[in-house]
């Protein structure tokens, strides 16, 4: 499935990097342990976590991660934005917590990387 | 001088196998009525920006209009026909998981605009026509040959270059403490790097997780420190050297879980005594050395076959 209809299904808000909704996603990881994200997550995978921070976007960028997920609405700082445009990474954000989006995510088909 | 084109179109051939309708096609279909007229449907074309559109009537493709149909109901002064007097009743469809190359046969069989996508049970997910299957294959082309991989191919050839028994290239990266603005910024020039060497992908992931993972120990408990990746065409070894305050118990700091990270750092998500663990797994060799007061020298060997 592409992130673009991910994105219109799960009623994602696309915040940075627009031009990786083309990416097929593989599957998602969910965690807001930096180093779990980094030994678990696949290529075009997706990655749902509360941390907002910019170091999450190294880490997507390092597994070339399809996008991030952030939850529960937390905000984006200023750094983050920026480092994720400049890098091609493609956050997410949503008002749900993260049980609940990944149910969605779940539903349309996305497989959980173990 | 005739090869490169030849191996373009060979690349554009494979395109059209590899990719899918369903990946060209526009997926959000405008849809005209058989009852509405030349006219409405004119304002439908206008505002959807669009050439042509399927006919449904309760819920059945019936036939597909276009603008050559407009142009010869305009000629003909019948802007007020309707739709169903003027479409095209022949419905040939695609399906959307067929290779975009029966698209490619199609179009230049039929000679028609557009085709209408279908899924396997007939329902109707998209349309088709020869300018989505041209973006659709620059874009990918595109996406293979920019810039990076003009890069690539510069960098990917360094070492049929180089005469000599054995050739190594050293690259280093400095490392800020507590600097977390600029955390994995080394891993990822890393990363970039062997890439347009044209290493192979997983051994890049490797590299970039027990790059990364070295990278924000420095960054974490260290006031900075370097890292140094010696690579090899068979080999790549990473050295992470830093003058913090060296690990107490190495036995300790290697078992899953165990960390001596402040709670501010763990509510970023790190410190959760994973890192060393992450290295290890990601690496051939490891060897972890350190003296209290004096400094951690980490150093990882990743082989490449």
């Amino acid at each position: 499935m592409k992130l673009e209809e991910i994105v219109a299904e799960a009623g994602l808000t696309v915040q940075t990097a627009p031009q990786r909704l083309d990416t097929e996603v593989t599957g998602g990881y969910a965690s807001d342990l930096l180093s779990c994200a980094m030994a678990k997550g696949q290529r075009d995978n997706l990655w749902v976590t509360l941390q907002a921070h910019p170091n999450i976007v190294a880490v997507a960028s390092l597994l070339d991660l399809a996008g991030i997920i952030i939850t529960e609405g937390k905000k984006l700082n200023t750094g983050t934005v920026e480092k994720a445009n400049e890098q091609g990474v493609c956050i997410m954000t949503t008002e749900h917590a993260t049980f609940t989006i990944v149910a969605r995510l779940a539903e349309l088909g996305v497989p959980g990387v173990d | 001088m005739e090869k490169k084109p030849i191996q373009e179109i060979t690349r554009l051939q494979e395109l059209t196998y590899e990719l899918t309708v369903e990946q060209a096609m526009t997926p959000k279909v405008v849809t005209v009525s058989p009852h509405d007229t030349m006219s409405q449907f004119r304002e439908v074309l206008r505002v959807n920006r669009i050439s042509g559109t399927p006919v449904i009537e309760d819920g059945e493709m019936v036939g597909v209009v276009s603008i050559e149909d407009l142009i010869k109901s305009l000629a003909a002064g019948e802007l007020d026909a309707t739709v169903g007097e003027k479409m095209c009743r022949r419905i040939e469809t695609l399906y959307a998981d067929e290779p975009l190359v029966s698209a490619v046969d199609k179009f230049t069989r039929f000679r028609f605009g557009r085709f209408p996508v279908v899924d396997r049970e007939g329902h109707l997910v998209g349309i088709i026509t020869q300018g989505d299957i041209m973006h659709t294959l620059l874009r990918r082309l595109e996406v293979d040959y920019r810039a990076e991989e003009i890069h690539r191919y510069r960098a990917s050839h360094i070492f049929e270059d180089i005469v000599a028994d054995e050739a190594a290239l050293v690259f280093g990266y400095r490392i800020i403490g507590k600097d977390f603005d600029r955390a994995g910024a080394a891993s990822g020039n890393l990363k970039t790097t062997l890439s347009r060497l044209g290493f192979d992908s997983r051994i890049i992931r490797r590299v970039a997780i027990a790059t990364y993972e070295a990278e924000i120990n420095v960054v974490v408990y260290t006031d900075g420190g370097e890292i140094v990746a010696e690579v090899r065409p068979d080999r790549i070894r990473i050295e992470a050297l830093d003058n913090g305050p060296g690990i107490p118990n190495i036995d300790l700091a290697m078992q899953p879980g165990y960390s001596t990270a402040p709670d501010w750092v763990r509510e970023m998500g790190f410190g959760a005594g994973m890192g060393l663990a992450n290295i290890k797994s990601c690496s051939d060799k490891m060897k972890l050395e350190s003296t209290v007061g004096v400094g951690t020298r980490l150093e990882i060997t990743i082989y490449v076959n």
